[in-house]
């Protein structure tokens, strides 16, 4: 595997120029200081209660996400392609669920096979031909970045369903202002605050035709045991709408309702964080209790917006993955900004054998795993589960794609034994409204907290770092 | 607003102040039991705690005997006490998280530290008097933080009006518990002999609602068991008497009434309610039956919250 790349250091010793001001402060800085401001952001985390629930974790049903007080910088300019990249990326996703969905150009055309379409669970024959309003599909998109050099941001994972991580993205950046006032005053940030208007308008740019002119927008959490519940009910006291669950909505006349005090009230607008299959129990899972009732009837009379549209799982699959640039160059003629990891589509005979040949040095994956889970990280297994994955794979190989373990780059973390580089991501959030797709400059920076991990995920233990955009 | 989010800010009320009227009722009980034996007679102090926190059936289903320890275990800590003082902070912080957005943040952190606190400091009971009085005051003080924030912080619209509605209803029904287990040693004027044991059971009633140093302004009068019944059924100058609980209630409702454009049921049943405490004195009441009197009331009063429910809250 090759060195990392170091976010802040030049190999040879000198210093990156964004964080130059970060190291000269760090040099003044006495670490007891520092640890002293650590431990007072993790008592501002706990006390503003945000939390993470893990699942299967009996010990502790809320758990704090570890956060890590030395921020991770990016210069103007690198964040400016990154932007152009992301908003070229979204805008390909979008395009290609339309087209999913209702032409199929991409399937004729034999950019992207059929049978990953139709034979993928995550694919919703019920939004066939059906229009969405706007056109729009992914309103929000979390998009995971990983940086390998200098020069090239990778993109790593695209989240088109129900991303989270975004309160993460503005609390990080309230308390490091709080905890660190001498520190901003040395920067120009590039301010993440916006983001609340921004999705707001967004999502109210989105409403039916048959919406008011002051469309009501509520966002749908699962409840208080969902994994992100904090970040659910944090945002929909940011945008100051309701946060609602299925009990509350009730489906007349294919229209949605809230239950209030003063009687039904209209909904034109949902910014959903519930999965399709828990939606609407008469059209998918029949024994699911957090959906509404009735909910796809009124999504097909254009009564309502869902954000994210439905069956949008087919564009962040990872089958998919692999065929992204393909479809950014099919759909919008461009060359795409940002790369892919290259990935073996275990599917296809050639790769896979390639992959069965060369276990030890591959990521596997699975085609419809999330968070880090039911993966294989080849370079750090153990023999017995090289070959047990190995076994899985031929059994299933359909199921799995590889790709090279990258060496992700390094920022500076503050560990039991100091300062010391651990591996980081990035994962922006798109927005996407009827007329305009924004970024707040930022994003949530995921770092694995142990030495050598490249496992980022919170429910792995990684940990966040507040991500500054300079303004130059 | 969303019905359920009116429930949950109308229960977390409830749940905060049954916690601190549990606490006050703990507190009042230790006192009395730790006078001599002369002052107290014979009646089991604890007992009549646990009637007053309506639990005595559910306590003697786990326990055999209602003594110090088993009942502060029992009413504080228990786990299979559904309204234990545990419980209930429990209960208020599920609340609060559900409804997050209707809270501020004062209220959010009241509610959180507490939850944290209970689990850190608390989470093994308390093993000696002094630990418990800690206790105590820990839930006293939440309890007092909680108000104090929602009144300072809360705007006043239906979401501080609903909150206020589950406290007012708590605290009517509490006070009326009171007076419901301590009935007995408020007798008719004439039919009083005044002791010590008496003299420590009212001042134990008036200590439990926070009320002995009002009862002197009141009344600047040695302590007199129709004068304690006047003060807390009665007067409205007092914060828990169930006069006050109702003009309050009747207010908050007239307040959701004149928002929503539309009054109900709810409003009309609790200025009944208010009517008569308004037309009834002390003399009325003792002819009555000072019990019968307080059963109607308890009943009436838990009839209100169902009302108040099936109008706004489902």
């Amino acid at each position: 595997m090759a060195v990392a790349f170091d976010e802040m250091n030049i190999p040879g010793g000198d210093l990156r120029p964004a964080y130059q001001e970060l190291a000269r402060w760090l040099k003044e800085t006495p670490s007891e200081a520092l640890e002293y401001r650590r431990q007072e952001a993790e008592l501002l985390f706990r006390r503003i209660g945000i939390t993470f629930a893990v699942y299967g974790d009996a010990e502790a049903t809320e758990r704090l996400i570890p956060f890590d007080v030395i921020p991770r910088i990016m210069s103007g300019k690198e964040w400016a392609l990154l932007e152009k990249g992301l908003k070229q990326r979204v805008r390909a996703l979008n395009m290609f669920l339309r087209d999913i969905y209702h032409g199929r150009e991409v399937l004729r055309a034999e950019i992207v096979p059929d049978d990953l379409i139709f034979q993928n669970p995550v694919f919703r024959p019920e939004m066939n031909g059906q229009q969405v309003p706007h056109d729009v599909y992914v309103h929000i998109a979390g998009i995971d970045i990983v940086r390998v050099d200098a020069n090239d941001f990778i993109v790593l994972e695209d989240n088109a369903r129900t991303p989270s991580g975004v309160s993460y993205m503005l609390e990080n950046r309230e308390i490091m202002m709080r905890l660190f006032p001498d520190l901003f005053a040395r920067h120009r940030v590039a301010p993440v605050e916006r983001y609340p208007d921004e999705l707001l308008a967004a999502l109210r740019s989105v409403a039916p035709l048959s919406a008011s002119s002051e469309p009501t927008v509520a966002l749908l959490t699962p409840g208080v045991y969902n994994s992100a519940y904090y970040e659910h009910s944090f945002l929909a006291d940011k945008l100051g709408i309701e946060l609602v669950e299925g009990r509350d909505l009730i489906v007349k006349n294919n229209e949605v309702f809230m239950r209030t005090t003063e009687g039904l009230k209209r909904v034109d607008v949902i910014y959903r964080r519930v999965d399709d299959d828990f939606l609407d129990p008469l059209t998918f899972r029949p024994d699911s209790v957090l959906g509404v009732p009735g909910l796809m009837s009124a999504y097909a009379a254009g009564n309502i917006t869902l954000a994210n549209a439905v069956g949008t799982g087919i564009a962040d699959d990872k089958a998919i993955y692999s065929y992204m640039p393909d479809i950014v160059k099919f759909y919008l003629g461009e060359e795409p900004i940002l790369k892919n990891v290259p990935t073996w589509r275990c599917r296809e005979p050639k790769d896979l054998a390639y992959v069965l040949d060369n276990l030890g040095e591959l990521v596997v994956k699975e085609v419809h795993g999330s968070g880090g889970y039911g993966m294989l990280i080849g370079p750090a297994a153990t023999k017995a589960t090289i070959e047990a994955f190995r076994e899985k794979l031929k059994r299933e190989p359909e199921g799995f794609i590889a790709q090279p373990t990258l060496a992700l780059s390094t920022c500076p973390t503050c560990t039991a034994s100091g300062l010391a580089p651990r591996h980081v991501d990035l994962r922006p959030f798109v927005l996407t409204g009827s007329k305009r797709t924004t970024v707040v400059p930022g994003g949530l920076t995921r770092v694995a907290l142990k030495e050598g991990s490249l496992v980022v995920n919170s429910s792995q233990g990684g940990g966040t770092k507040d991500t500054w955009i300079l303004d130059e | 607003m969303l019905s359920r989010t009116a429930e949950n800010l109308y229960w977390l009320a409830r749940y905060v102040e049954r916690a601190e009227y549990l606490a006050r009722t703990i507190d009042a009980t230790l006192r009395v039991t730790a006078l001599p034996a002369a002052y107290v007679g014979k009646t089991n102090e604890w007992d009549s705690a646990l009637l007053t926190a309506g639990v005595a059936a559910s306590f003697y289903q786990q326990y055999e005997e209602a003594n110090e320890n088993n009942v502060v275990d029992y009413l504080s800590f228990s786990a299979n006490n559904p309204s234990s003082i545990r419980n209930c902070i429990e209960a208020a912080r599920l609340n609060s998280r559900s409804v997050r957005t209707a809270l501020t943040s004062e209220m959010w952190d009241t509610i959180n530290s507490a939850w944290i606190e209970l689990q850190e400091v608390w989470s093994k009971g308390t093993s000696t008097r002094e630990d418990l009085a800690k206790f105590l005051r820990f839930v006293q003080e939440t309890s007092l933080r909680f108000d104090g924030s929602a009144y300072r912080t809360m705007l006043r619209n239906d979401a501080y009006w609903f909150s206020r509605l589950g406290l007012h209803l708590e605290r009517a029904d509490n006070t009326a518990r009171i007076l419901d287990v301590k009935y007995h040693v408020l007798l008719p004027e004439e039919e009083h002999v005044g002791g010590p044991l008496d003299f420590y059971q009212w001042s134990s009633i008036l200590r439990s609602v926070s009320a002995l140093t009002a009862y002197h302004w009141v009344y600047r009068e040695t302590l007199k068991p129709w004068l304690v019944a006047d003060l807390l059924i009665l007067n409205g100058t007092l914060p828990r008497s169930l006069a006050s609980c109702y003009d309050n209630l009747v207010r908050n409702l007239d307040q959701i009434g004149v928002a929503y454009g539309r009054q109900g049921p709810a409003q009309r049943h609790a200025r009944g309610i208010r009517n008569r405490l308004e037309h009834s004195n002390m003399t009325d009441i003792f002819q009555h039956g000072v019990h019968e009197f307080i059963q109607e009331f308890i009943a009436d009063n838990s009839r209100l919250g169902e009302i108040i429910t099936k109008q706004y809250l489902i």
